[in-house]
């Protein structure tokens, strides 16, 4: 669009230009011609040349004794020549000056003359029908141009007030100029065409794949997030464009995946205790019960609906740390005091397994949720005792390093398999296959864990081998916090 | 009949295990993937309801394996209600599937049609000369007159009306009326023949010598 407006505009000035210096110089040319001409003419008639070419020159000083300028001479015949010129003269033209006259050919050079009285003294055989008579400004020599009809003419009076005419009809050069308007326009029409052309072709190729990128974009955002831009794999910046996108929705699409699969897993989750509960009430129902049997079901309702609630708490926690809108606190606050005072806490649940507790607490300074962080240390060691073999141990140490608080938690039971390792952070993952689904694991703890840690900027790992227990350790930030 | 639930959730599974029993039925119960395909291999269920999910061995590895060596009938229950879930379950080999949470009567109607559809039985009365068997109802009636019988009674006739014309000995009927928990007398399966025989007269089940009890066609 623009590109077209430019070009007109260039082409249109540039044509322009041409035309009128093609114009100019024709004119010029012509005019130069033709004032040879009467200079040519005026020198034979006089026998000297006029008197300044256009305008400016005043005349040599006493060689004719025209009158002076002022008063309207219309007539002049009154302030006439002397007597010997009067009469009809013979004026005799050199062979050179005629040589400037082709007076066979219509269409060229011609002249014409006139006495003072405006009669006519000579004009040449090709001079058109009627020249009228130019009009003299009082008293004025200078060699004027004229235009009349298709003719143009130079004329001037001499002082002794003849009238010298050269002209010549520019009907061809006229129609020359035409044609070559005309050859210029289609010039620049042709140029403006090759252009708008070849920059139309230009840009709609350069166009093109951005518009396949940006059409391809919309589709996949609309609908399909698993189709992918092609021709991503090119150098040219479209490319990695298309390459950049294409990673996007690959990561929007993973993230959309893992959502389903969260939501999936959640119901599924939700499903089983569900089912107790239909299934135990259903079952209650069926036919007459004693007291104690409907008190035993109504208890199993009720624990089963208990852990659904824990169940959705924890979902809607992770809900909220996946939406960002969970605010923690930012106190500063010892690591090594908020773990022991977790251990202190679950060390009875840990007697009861006969399990010890080892402590190694070094000062460890942290900015976070001491709430959460709590939670954190608690379901660790929640998991290291149920994890634990009996009479095992747990090791809890914290120390500062590097501008970190570290927490790890080592337990001396089971452990957790290679390929289970990597996975054991993720939502609803249960490692321990041959664990009935009996006990209180959601499977969300360590997501949980893991979303609390993560939260705050920090990170949290897990090393372990197959038998031989496990090992959670937690990074924190001394300063930066959540 | 007997069936086997294998089924890891322990509250769940008690609570099937009973409302069966409640049925007439005797159950086996499994908690693991590898403890149910033991069973399932070790005894002929009547029909086996098996859960998906489960530890050591998922309900479609136990299912896979089974049908190696029996056509038990089985049952699939879940909490996943895919369509791949459903078509997978059926194509290796399940006979039924239910999403969890099911309704109770419909697990037991499954159950019966299942256990019927086995013994080539359509449709749910069962005739035997002028007795005639509900099986929905668990009711007999001799010439348009209701019948009494006991669980373990009922269980017998049962069996033996769903597999007429072939002769059932004694073990198979003792395996297929107690379940691994009970302990029993061995001639307590003569002695509920011996009682059906009273009130269903004496014609209706015969004794084959040494082979064992038979309803003929």
């Amino acid at each position: 669009m623009w590109l077209a407006f430019l070009l007109v505009s260039v082409l249109t000035g540039f044509t322009v230009a041409v035309f009128q210096l093609h114009r100019l110089t024709q004119f010029n040319q012509i005019d130069e011609q033709l004032e040879r001409r009467v200079a040519a003419l005026s020198r034979d008639v006089r026998g000297g040349p006029p008197p300044g070419e256009r305008s400016g020159h005043p005349p040599p000083e006493g060689d004719f004794a025209g009158p002076p300028f002022p008063g309207p001479r219309s007539d002049s015949t009154r302030n006439g020549p002397p007597e010997m010129f009067r009469g009809r003269r013979e004026i005799r033209l050199s062979a050179a000056t005629l040589g400037l006259f082709n007076e066979a050919e219509q269409n060229t050079y011609y002249f014409a003359i006139w006495s003072r009285g405006g009669a006519p003294l000579k004009r040449s055989a090709n001079a058109p029908a009627a020249v009228p008579l130019p009009e003299r400004l009082a008293g004025d020599t200078r060699t004027h141009l004229r235009m009349r009809q298709i003719f143009r003419e130079a004329f001037h009076f001499t002082e002794l007030g003849d009238c010298i005419l050269a002209g010549r009809s520019i009907n061809a050069d006229l129609k020359a100029v035409r044609g070559f308007t005309w050859w210029l326009l289609a010039a620049g029409g042709a140029v403006l065409a090759l252009g708008l052309g070849g920059g139309w072709w230009l840009t709609t190729r350069a166009i093109r794949p951005v518009e396949q990128i940006s059409a391809a974009a919309s589709r996949i955002s609309a609908g399909n997030l698993s189709e992918r831009i092609s021709g991503a794999n090119t150098g040219s910046e479209l490319g990695r464009l298309a390459g950049v996108l294409n990673s996007t929705f690959a990561r929007l699409e993973a993230a959309f995946a893992q959502q389903k699969q969260f939501t999936v897993d959640a119901s599924h989750e939700l499903r089983t205790p569900l089912t107790v509960i239909i299934s135990e009430a259903q079952t209650a129902l069926a036919h007459q019960r004693s007291g104690p049997e409907y008190r035993e079901t109504v208890e199993a309702c009720l624990d089963t609906a208990q852990q659904m609630r824990r169940l959705t708490e924890s979902l809607l926690e992770l809900a909220r740390f996946d939406a960002g809108q969970e605010r923690l606190q930012r106190d500063a606050f010892d690591l090594a005091e908020m773990a022991g005072a977790c251990v202190e806490r679950v060390r009875p649940l840990a007697a009861r397994n006969g399990i010890q507790i080892l402590c190694d607490l070094v000062a460890a300074k942290m900015l976070g949720d001491t709430d959460r962080m709590g939670q954190v240390i608690t379901n660790l060691l929640a998991n290291a005792i149920d994890y634990n073999k009996p009479n095992g141990e747990i090791r809890v140490s914290t120390r500062a390093e590097n501008g970190a608080a570290v927490l790890s938690v080592c337990d001396t039971g089971q452990g957790i398999a290679a390929e289970d390792v990597p996975h054991i952070f993720e939502r609803f993952y249960r490692a321990d296959r041959a664990r009935s689904r009996g006990s209180s694991h959601s499977g969300l703890g360590l997501a949980i864990c893991k979303a609390i840690v993560e939260a705050h900027g920090g990170s949290i790992s897990v090393s372990s081998q197959l038998g031989a227990g496990a090992t959670f350790t937690v990074r924190m930030s001394a300063s930066s916090g959540p | 009949m007997r069936i086997l639930v294998v089924e890891d959730e322990p509250r769940l599974l008690r609570n099937l295990a009973k409302a069966l029993r409640e049925e007439g039925y005797a159950v086996d119960t499994a908690e693991a993937g590898d403890e149910g395909l033991y069973k399932a291999e070790s005894y002929n269920y009547d029909a086996i309801v098996l859960d998906v999910m489960l530890p050591a061995l998922d309900g479609w590895g136990v299912l896979d394996k089974l049908r190696k060596q029996k056509q038990t009938p089985v049952l699939m229950l879940t909490a996943r209600d895919g369509h791949n879930d459903r078509v997978r379950g059926l194509d290796t080999g399940a006979d039924d599937y239910l999403v969890k949470p099911f309704d109770l009567a419909e697990l037991l109607a499954r159950l019966r049609a299942l256990i019927r559809r086995s013994a080539g039985q359509a449709r749910p009365a069962l005739e035997l000369g002028d007795v005639v068997m509900d099986t929905r109802a668990r009711s007999v009636t001799r010439a348009g007159e209701p019948v009494t019988l006991t669980a373990r009674e009922y269980a017998i006739l049962e069996y033996l009306a769903l597999h007429r014309g072939e002769v059932v000995t004694r073990t198979t009927l003792y395996e297929h009326l107690f379940d691994e928990n009970d302990d029993t007398l061995s001639n307590l399966v003569d002695v509920h023949v011996f009682s059906i025989r009273k009130k269903l007269g004496h014609d209706l089940i015969t004794t084959r010598r040494g082979q064992g009890y038979c309803i003929e066609r």
